[in-house]
């Protein structure tokens, strides 16, 4: 990944009728950036990413690609392939002739299409497939097939609209390490689009939550997890505790009455704040040695740890622990300083719409 | 039959999860349809290929069959497959760019326009034709409105030409359905994707909805192409006696009460049919599978 900004939105807004999809949304993407647009469905994604391929025009604003204005560029005209989310191959096409579409329409020789077809095919796992019609390949092979036919055209940046969504849980896991290795293997931009929040960890640079037509927050997994921006972003992103709270002087917040010391600084004195508190990062401990105590009212067996609910000080606490505490178990609750994430409550407008939706 | 399955393909396929026991009630459902196809398809086609077999006493023969070598059934032959054929390629020249508006349009005002094509169903097959008599008659409407305009009269009505008007403005809806049909149910992100990789919209067009489209084309034609070859109807309201068809001799032969001469042109207008869908669904099944690079 470079600085280099490849894609730069500026200022776009887009309406269907009375019903606003994107407002103002600014947003760059860097050269060789894995770049993932994350959000629930309604939230303007998968439209920021076709106004990216020109199957959209934008109501307002400017879409730069390599410091020229494409917004008005039909898709055709445009170096960029996409991937689609029913993956969308010609099906009166056999695998070659779909992977060959883009090249025959550039016109290139025979032999250079054979040998990308080939190429493309190793690629993706599927040598051989040549003459098999779509049809007769599963949805994984199907989506393969689709990520072959857009990087055949050596595109400068993939748009990828949520192109595991239709397929199961392990083949899914399977292709985020292929997608991974394509793009390593490529060298080029990826610009995916998805509402699983651990596809958007496991692949990204750069993860851009957004809900209700506004960007949330823009930066690397690590950050989106760890010091999420506000609630919404610390409920989408992974389970959470999220409590009103009081921030009473810097390093240190009452929550639901008692006082947590934290790390963060500069939040005022006595000021309501939200705080996000991850469930692995609650030690359930002795009675005694817990900053509040309280009461395990629900276990549940995930496999790799328990989720167990603590009710404590009027909050029920989800918490993820590889120790047992048994249903009806006083225990008490400690929480490391630098666990602890503070975050301002919604002032404006804009944040308002970023409020929880349940 | 096999053709119109085709166009059927992609709702069947989904709708295949019946349960074994569910499917082997609803068996029974077919048996009303099943009795009337046996009581009104099969033993009358059975009863026709008898007469036309058979001769005055009951005797086998080829001479009914042999009718169709007489030059005046020839002509008539010849004539209704040139007629047939010049209005199912209009009406799949008006119905193709129809049903591709439509497919573009939003879906109030597509159906508002399906709706259009589809009233005149609603009325009458006769009185249709009827009213184009009226509209085309030498003293009719066209040109009467001709003549206000001190335009010369047009001579249409008991010409091909009439009959043509007739059958495209009778079979037309059923050649846009069908056709409709099928490009409403191409995915828009297979379209896209042809964009994406790098077609212009007419390259789009020649490359993926046409061959998309081409079961819908292949029901359209045989939905207009056959009822156009074998109508007397039409003829005889818009050709009056002058321009015979098949339909209005054999038609002729039935009135007539000669009926082993009616079943005879009957059975080699059958084998004209059967022999141009087998032509269209071979054209068909050629261009599933390979494309035309």
């Amino acid at each position: 990944m470079t600085d280099n900004k490849l894609i730069n939105l500026i200022n776009i807004t887009k309406s269907y009728g009375d019903h606003v999809v994107l407002d103002n949304l600014n947003l760059y993407i860097r050269e060789n950036e894995f770049l993932t647009l994350l959000g629930p469905s309604g939230c303007g994604k998968t439209t920021t990413l076709r106004i990216i391929g020109g199957f959209e025009n934008p109501d307002s604003g400017q879409v730069i690609f390599e410091g020229k204005d494409i917004t008005n560029l039909p898709p055709n005209k445009r170096q960029l392939n996409t991937v689609f989310q029913k993956y969308a191959l010609f099906s009166h096409m056999t695998i070659a002739e779909n992977i060959a579409f883009g090249l025959k329409i550039k016109k290139k020789s025979k032999a250079y299409i054979q040998d990308k077809i080939k190429y493309a095919l190793k690629l993706v796992n599927l040598e051989g497939y040549e003459n098999r019609m779509p049809d007769s390949l599963s949805g994984g092979q199907q989506q393969r097939i689709a990520i072959a036919r857009a990087i055949v055209n050596e595109p400068k940046v993939l748009l990828l609209d949520e192109p595991l969504g239709a397929l199961d849980l392990k083949l899914r896991q399977d292709m985020q390490y292929e997608l991974i290795r394509l793009k390593n293997e490529l060298g080029i931009t990826f610009i995916y689009v998805t509402h699983d929040q651990e596809e958007a960890l496991t692949m990204s640079d750069t993860i851009v939550v957004m809900n209700q037509v506004y960007i949330q927050q823009v930066g690397t997994p690590e950050q989106i997890y760890n010091e999420p921006k506000n609630a919404f972003v610390a409920d989408f992103i992974g389970d959470s505790n999220i409590i009103s709270a009081t921030f009473v002087e810097d390093k240190l917040v009452n929550i639901l009455g008692a006082n947590f010391p934290c790390v963060d600084v500069g939040f005022g004195r006595n000021k309501p704040v939200d705080v996000v508190i991850r469930p692995e990062d609650i030690d359930l401990v002795k009675p005694e040695d817990g900053i509040i105590t309280g009461r395990v009212t629900s276990l549940i067996f995930k496999g790799v740890h328990y989720e167990m609910e603590v009710m404590a000080n009027g909050h029920e606490w989800l918490v993820h622990s590889t120790d047992l505490f048994p249903v009806g178990s006083q225990v008490g609750i400690k929480v490391d300083p630098f666990d602890i994430h503070i975050m301002n409550k919604p002032e404006s407008e804009d944040e308002k719409a970023v409020q929880l939706e349940e | 039959m096999k053709i119109i399955k085709n166009v059927n393909k992609s709702e069947t396929t989904n709708e295949g999860g019946l349960h074994l026991s569910q499917a082997a009630s609803i068996k029974w459902l077919s048996f009303p349809y099943i009795i009337w196809m046996i009581g009104f398809i099969i033993l009358p086609l059975i009863v026709i290929l008898y007469y036309g077999l058979t001769g005055k006493e009951d005797n086998f023969t080829l001479d009914n069959i042999a009718l169709i070598t007489d030059y005046k059934n020839w002509k008539s032959l010849l004539l209704a497959l040139r007629l047939s054929v010049i209005s199912t390629l209009i009406c799949l020249l008006l119905a193709y760019p129809l049903a591709l508006i439509l497919r573009k349009s939003k879906m109030n005002s597509s159906s508002f326009i399906v709706l259009i094509i589809i009233l005149p169903m609603w009325m009458n097959f006769l009185l249709r034709t009827i009213a184009w008599q009226n509209i085309l008659e030498k003293t009719g409407i066209l040109n009467s409105i001709l003549r206000f305009f001190h335009l010369p009269a047009l001579e249409i009505i008991n010409t091909p030409a009439a009959i043509i008007i007739g059958m495209v403005y009778n079979f037309l809806p059923f050649m846009v359905l069908p056709i409709f049909n099928v490009l409403i149910k191409i995915d828009q992100n297979v379209i896209n994707a042809a964009r994406d990789l790098g077609a212009n919209s007419f390259q789009t067009f020649l490359k993926i909805i046409l061959h998309l489209s081409i079961p819908g084309v292949i029901s359209g034609i045989t939905m207009v192409f056959v009822p156009s070859l074998t109508t007397f109807v039409i003829s005889t309201i818009l050709g009056g006696s002058k321009v015979l068809l098949i339909g209005n001799v054999i038609e002729q032969q039935f009135r007539l009460g000669n009926w082993n001469a009616g079943s005879g042109l009957s059975l080699v207008l059958m084998v004209f049919v059967l022999l141009s869908m087998a032509i269209i669904s071979k054209y068909d099944k050629e261009s599933e599978g390979n494309s035309l690079w």
